[in-house]
């Protein structure tokens, strides 16, 4: 038996491939004939093969369990999703434009705190922000960029417009895979890429590393780069070696450097100390420092903040670039983008209740049925209200702890997320995704041409997240000419 | 190079040498055992007390069978120098240190863990056991190969190497010291009188064998098989890759290329001399087995030196 598109519904859903049962959209019509062409065994041998070569290229991640960490078998679709140019050019800028409006915000909180004083947002919201880094006022990271690498996820409402979901500036990861799935996707499918006309994405490595170069502290000599990753046990370590690998970069663990009384930081090699320019880290804020930060941390390098704070070492993202990465900051980044840049935002948030607005909360408290309600830190899908499939008890204990700590939440309609076709028992049945681009800023600016699919593995389900079943597909930016 | 880095290349040699070692020596093992006459007191517990384990052994196993021998040495992965645990370790150091050795090398360190895990439990039965075995072998030669092939001769190779060599010299004084100091007088105590030659020609064969010397051996030294130019031939060639001169004159080398390296070479000098100045074909017989402790304890020396110039200084708590 083959694929029969016409058994395939996405019901009220945008599937980016199948626009209704039988009928594929444009760009995807060449990839629906061919996969319609292949028998369920060839299909299931295509899938096999692409499991295959994840298992043997060890591309993996790593899952915190209690009976110890596992390492595991990156999941992956087979079947690409496509977007057209003219659809990414737009969102592309969009991305951009979000950035450079983040990075003005944050520098501009760190300094003049111009935003405050015009009253554009309320200051308070930033002084009880959990990821405001009262050690980084006044500093003045190079280009005045504290974002350098910034990881944006997107969804797809049912008219397939994109919608920024949240902006993740602290160390979002995934890029590894999203480089990867290609490679896959080129082992598997060698065929359809003479059919369509599929921009590379192979080009990331390189703008990063021009990226951090461009930061380094001692412009003109060849920068020393390094990684610096919590270590073999963090879920993202595959991603951590992967890019140093990428950059020929060291990849570096805390132990590994040292700041000496120059505050300059150094590295231990075979040949005694090697001083380090840029460190592309990995840990997150809070464990970068044991003298500043938690003490207990012995994944950081005690003095780093003193090195990075004299502008003896670039650290990326910014100590402190966190405070932007907030769900709460996040409803104003539309105005936001208004104020800096004096331009209308071309990619929209998703409507969003502040529950510190004393009027937003009442309506927010009177609907939790129909409502997301987010915590205002938390990232991975945890301290969530599902309102619309949480029972009666759970919506008032939630509303107990919003009463509590009004500033801590924000709420959302419940938004539904596209779909695209996913190889389940030799068939394909539609599955929600969202949309990770990466974004890099620092003398100039640069978008990947598309970003990481999470697949929603689970059918009905939302939620996309690796460490919760969660699957990916490669992502292809086409021309609508070169099929 | 970073230190961290430099310590997990080392390690990833040395697993990968030892982890081809013990193949070649169950292998042989395996053979040998089935040329000796019935009733001989050689047995499987002589493999285990060659891989320097006798005691975690015993803890875990009633009987010295072949069965549980041959598990223990092959696919015991809590068992350190087992096969698997080898294997598992030289992947987690190559996994930790994929951003400097080339990656054809790490999909062929992943692979060849893969082939070990999915069919290590088959080498158990006599039948299957030659198959798997040579399969490991030969990809530990691929892996080898793509190294000497596909990565600079940097530094990272040098590290790669000095494990190699200074494992290579390690087993191949394991594997003297078992032909001479066990096998013979165990076969001694058996017969009762002098070993029947055909025999004591059998075991040297199988020393040889396991080192993939003899046909080696055979060109360089012109008369029948013997102990006193077995052992000379293992410890003193020049040109034998295996024979323990050799890899210390390739360590050595190594070493040099390496920076501060001073400290560590004179260590490496030392026992150099050791095995240059040495009557050995005078100790075969008696003696040997001390000669050969010395060694081993050099050997350590030279690994402390290695560590003390190079790696991370263990963290003081």
């Amino acid at each position: 038996m083959k694929i029969d598109w016409k058994s395939y519904n996405p019901g009220s859903f945008y599937d980016e491939l199948i626009s209704s049962p039988g009928y594929a959209r444009k760009p995807a019509r060449v990839l629906a004939r061919y996969l319609g062409s292949l028998n369920q065994d060839e299909l299931q041998q295509r899938q096999a093969a692409a499991e295959l070569v994840i298992k043997t290229m060890g591309i993996s991640f790593t899952v915190y369990s209690e009976a110890g960490n596992i390492d595991r078998e990156w999941p992956f679709d087979i079947i690409p999703r496509i977007i057209t140019e003219t659809q990414w050019s737009t969102t592309s800028k969009g991305l951009e434009q979000r950035l450079r409006a983040l990075n003005c915000f944050i520098h501009d909180i760190y300094n003049d705190r111009k935003i405050l004083k015009d009253k554009v947002l309320p200051a308070e919201l930033i002084m009880n922000s959990a990821n405001f880094r009262k050690e980084c006022v006044g500093m003045k990271p190079k280009y005045n960029v504290w974002a350098n690498i910034c990881g944006t996820d997107l969804i797809r409402d049912t008219n397939g417009q994109f919608y920024v979901l949240e902006d993740n500036l602290r160390v979002p990861s995934g890029v590894s895979y999203m480089l990867e799935n290609r490679q896959v996707t080129k082992r598997v499918f060698p065929e359809l890429f003479e059919n369509y006309d599929i921009q590379p994405i192979s080009d990331y490595p390189s703008q990063l590393f021009e990226t951090l170069a461009a930061i380094s502290p001692r412009p003109g000599d060849y920068p020393e780069i390094v990684v610096l990753t919590p270590g073999i046990f963090n879920s993202a370590y595959f991603e951590h070696s992967f890019l140093a690998q990428q950059m020929g970069a060291e990849l570096v663990e805390g132990s590994d450097l040292v700041v000496k009384d120059d505050d300059c930081v150094y590295m231990r090699t075979i040949n005694g100390l090697s001083r380090v320019d840029v460190i592309y880290r990995r840990v997150d804020d809070l464990f970068i420092d044991p003298e500043v930060f938690n003490p207990d941390s012995a994944l950081g390098v005690p003095g780093l903040m003193r090195a990075w704070l004299k502008g003896n070492v670039a650290l990326a993202n910014a100590p402190g670039a966190g405070v932007a990465d907030d769900k709460i900051i996040y409803t104003y980044v539309p105005a936001m983008i208004k104020y800096y840049l004096g331009e209308e935002p071309l990619l929209e948030n998703v409507p969003s209740y502040l529950c510190c607005d004393k009027q937003q909360c009442q309506y927010v408290l009177e609907n939790l049925d129909k409502l997301v309600v987010k915590p205002a830190n938390e990232s991975g899908g945890y301290g969530m209200l599902m309102g619309p499939q949480a029972s009666k008890k759970e919506r008032a204990e939630f509303a107990l702890k919003i009463k509590a700590d009004p500033r801590n939440y924000m709420a959302q309609p419940l938004i539904s997320l596209s779909t695209a076709p996913v190889i389940c028992n030799k068939n394909v049945e539609p599955r929600h995704i969202d949309l990770r681009p990466f974004v890099l800023q620092g003398k100039k600016t640069y978008v990947t041409p598309g970003g990481l699919t999470r697949v929603a593995m689970t059918k009905g389900s939302y939620v996309v997240n690796s460490s919760q079943g969660g699957g990916s597909k490669d992502t292809w930016i086409v021309s609508e000419g070169g099929q | 190079m970073l230190s961290r880095v430099a310590e997990r290349i080392y390690w990833l040699g040395r697993y990968l040498e030892r982890a081809e070692n013990t193949a070649r020596l169950l292998s042989v093992y395996s053979t040998l055992l089935l040329d000796l006459p019935t009733g001989s007191k050689i047995g499987w517990h002589t493999l285990v007390e060659i891989a320097g384990c006798k005691k975690e052994f015993d803890e875990k196993y009633q009987t010295t069978d072949e069965r549980s021998v041959i598990r223990f040495l092959l696919a015991d992965s809590k068992n350190s120098a087992a096969i698997m645990n080898s294997l598992e370790m030289a992947r987690e150091n190559a996994r930790t240190t994929r951003e400097i050795i080339p990656a054809e090398a790490w999909e062929q360190i992943n692979n060849l863990y893969l082939y070990a895990r999915d069919n290590v439990s088959t080498g158990i039965a006599r039948g299957a056991r030659p198959e798997l075995l040579k399969e490991i072998i030969a990809q530990c030669q691929q892996i080898a190969g793509l190294f000497a092939g596909a990565m600079s001769h940097n530094n990272g190779y040098n590290f790669i190497r000095i494990a190699r060599s200074l494992e290579r010299a390690d087993m191949t004084t394991r594997i003297v010291d078992v032909g001479s100091v066990i096998l013979l007088p165990e076969l001694a105590k058996n017969t009762d009188d002098d070993i029947p030659e055909p025999y004591e020609n059998t075991i040297w064969m199988s020393v040889l064998r396991s080192l993939s010397a003899d046909q080696m051996y055979r060109q360089h030294v012109l008369d029948r098989v013997n102990g006193e130019d077995v052992v000379i031939f293992l410890l003193q060639d020049e040109f034998f890759p295996r024979s323990v001169f050799h890899c210390l004159t390739k360590l050595e080398l190594c070493l040099k290329a390496l920076p501060k390296s001073r400290k560590v070479v004179k260590t490496v000098a030392h026992t150099k001399a050791l095995v240059r100045d040495a009557e050995v074909g005078k100790l075969v017989g008696s003696g040997l087995l001390e000669y050969i402790d010395e060694m081993q304890v050099d050997f350590a020396d030279i690994h402390d030196s290695i560590t003390s110039a190079w790696f991370l200084p263990v963290a003081k708590d």
